[in-house]
């Protein structure tokens, strides 16, 4: 149900991003989807990417600062009030959204990763209201 | 411009060499039969009073640094009993622990002595209306200038730190002729009137700067922006406070109220005294004092020494503006603050050291503190709320332990320089000439 994700941990300057990209394409490692949250002095780098494992020790061994996290990644019909009915059972639940961002996919869904604040109480909420997840072996053959 | 005390700032050098020596005697005569361990320190090296006969004798007496006052924290060197002690300051130790110091009454009065003859050499007398912006409270500075401000009769306004809008105000409705504060932050002063323009209304006609190190450049910039006289002040609490020393309008060097505080400069590495003019580590030894009077105080601060009697008519001994610090003490806006203060709030966090520096600078003529930590797997979280939540605990340790805000930058794993065997934990970016 949950997926991994590589979370890497990038100073604010320039040629960083572009740093830890680098050592993904040489690994031959796809990246399915990614966010950036930035701060004045750093920023995160989150990335679904075709093996996260792999991606993770690469970008260790390149000396950057990479770690796996368990996020939930929810598929969507392409449809009006699609995403807001997620987020009204998660809200119901009492959950609150750490972050989430978009998952491109090649069928006919939407997808939204989410990170919540209780991941487990998260996951069990949605699934009892028979949303459906992407899965890691999914996400290896995106 | 008027001369304070005469009889002691104008003696002959015979007769100033005269006075220190009997007073020196006095002095470590008091210190032994009063402090237990001076006493026990001289025992060591098979010194009695009785071989202190003058000063050709004062390179026998053993040294004392910060560390002495840290292993006798709080009170151990302290000459007087504590119903004597009306007052007590404190600074920063190497270690976080405070250095204490305290002040009899007759203490308290040498000092506002000290600092009077100060003021009256920048020309500050009982007409004046004097701004007192260093700190109030444990730092010596604030309570030291005031003393002084009121022993020369003139208004003291003790304004303290923090609020410059308040102090601008009374700047423009009291008319003030005087103000004491760190020079950065005099600057800064400046350009908050040039801001408004007020800087046509204001009065100034003498600044007294110092407790932090500054440039000659720096002197006679707050002199051309703010048309007024600036004078260099020095003090240290363990020696007394600000009014130690302070140059005169002639701007040679800044004259030591040598009748209380003997100095001397000697050679950083094999601490033998140097010729007069070369540069080395001062070194006082207090000549009057009765709370905590010390032998050979190293200060750390390095300068040299001219004996020749000043164009002003002073005849007191000058030492030149300094040229640093032969350890690693950072003067950030008037405080002291040692590396390991900060290195030792970091490793209290959760026991482990974390790679860090310390990075000092000065933006718009106040000191900017940046301390940059890597984020190591055990701070790692993929969740800025939760670093953001770091940054505020790493910011909250180091101010505890330095009375001072930092700005914390958190920097990806093993990105901060690591030297070979002492490792630079400082990267200081001012510029001091």
């Amino acid at each position: 149900m949950f997926i991994k994700q590589v979370s890497v941990f990038l100073e604010n300057s320039a040629g960083r991003l572009q740093s830890a990209l680098k050592v993904l394409k040489n690994e031959n490692i796809n990246i399915v989807s990614l966010s950036l949250a930035d701060t004045n002095d750093y920023g995160m780098l989150r990335m679904i990417v075709s093996d996260a494992a792999r991606a993770k020790d690469a970008l260790k061994a390149a000396g950057l600062s990479a770690h796996l996290t368990d996020v939930l990644a929810i598929k969507l019909p392409h449809t009006v009030g699609s995403l807001e009915h997620v987020l009204s059972e998660v809200a119901d639940a009492g959950i609150n959204v750490e972050y989430m961002y978009a998952l491109s996919t090649k069928d006919e869904n939407a997808c939204i990763v989410i990170k919540p604040e209780n991941a487990e109480a998260c996951a069990k909420a949605l699934e009892d209201k028979k949303f459906d997840f992407v899965t890691n072996e999914e996400v290896e053959n995106f | 411009m008027a001369i304070w005390n005469e009889a002691k700032e104008c003696m002959s050098r015979d007769q100033m060499c005269v006075l220190q020596g009997e007073r020196l005697k006095k002095q470590v005569k008091y210190v032994y039969h009063n402090v237990e361990y001076y006493r026990k320190k001289m025992q060591n090296v098979g010194l009695e009073p009785g071989d202190i006969n003058g000063l050709e004798d004062l390179t026998k007496l053993p040294f004392t640094t910060k560390d002495d006052l840290r292993d006798t924290y709080p009170f151990g060197l302290f000459a007087a009993p504590q119903s004597e002690i009306v007052r007590i300051h404190a600074s920063s130790g190497t270690t976080g622990k405070a250095t204490v110091v305290g002040y009899t009454r007759r203490d308290i009065d040498v000092w506002a002595e000290c600092v009077a003859r100060a003021l009256t050499q920048c020309g500050i007398g009982k007409n004046d209306i004097v701004q007192v912006a260093y700190g109030y409270g444990l730092f010596t500075g604030g309570l030291g200038a005031h003393y002084g401000v009121e022993n020369v009769g003139a208004t003291v306004v003790p304004m303290s730190t923090g609020n410059t809008k308040k102090l601008i105000t009374m700047m423009n409705d009291f008319g003030a002729t005087g103000i004491m504060c760190t020079p950065s932050y005099l600057l800064h002063i400046a350009e908050t009137l040039y801001e408004t323009g007020e800087i046509n209304n204001i009065k100034l006609k003498a600044a007294v700067c110092g407790a932090e190190p500054w440039t000659e450049k720096m002197r006679q910039q707050i002199e051309e922006k703010l048309h007024l006289n600036c004078f260099d002040i020095y003090g240290l609490s363990e020696i007394m406070g600000p009014g130690v020393a302070c140059d005169c309008i002639e701007h040679k060097g800044l004259h030591v109220q040598e009748d209380h505080f003997l100095p001397e400069i000697v050679a950083k590495e094999t601490l033998q005294p140097v010729p007069d003019g070369e540069l080395g580590e001062l070194v006082f030894t207090t000549l009057t004092k009765e709370g905590i009077p010390l032998i050979r105080y190293r200060t750390k601060d390095l300068t040299s020494i001219d004996r020749t009697p000043c164009a002003c008519g002073r005849t007191t001994a000058r030492i030149a503006r300094f040229k640093g610090r032969s350890d690693d003490m950072l003067v950030l806006r008037g405080v002291n603050v040692f590396p390991s203060q900060i290195e030792a709030a970091l490793l209290e966090m959760d026991g482990i050291l974390p790679h860090y520096m310390i990075i000092v600078d000065r933006v718009n003529n106040l000191d900017t503190i940046e301390v940059q930590v890597e984020v190591e797997e055990r701070f790692f979280s993929d969740e800025i709320k939760e670093l953001e939540k770091l940054t505020k605990r790493i910011e909250g340790v180091i101010k505890t332990a330095i009375g001072l805000a930092v700005k914390v930058k958190l920097v990806e794993p093993k990105t901060l320089e690591r030297a070979e065997g002492k490792s630079v934990h400082v990267i200081d970016k001012r510029v001091f000439d």
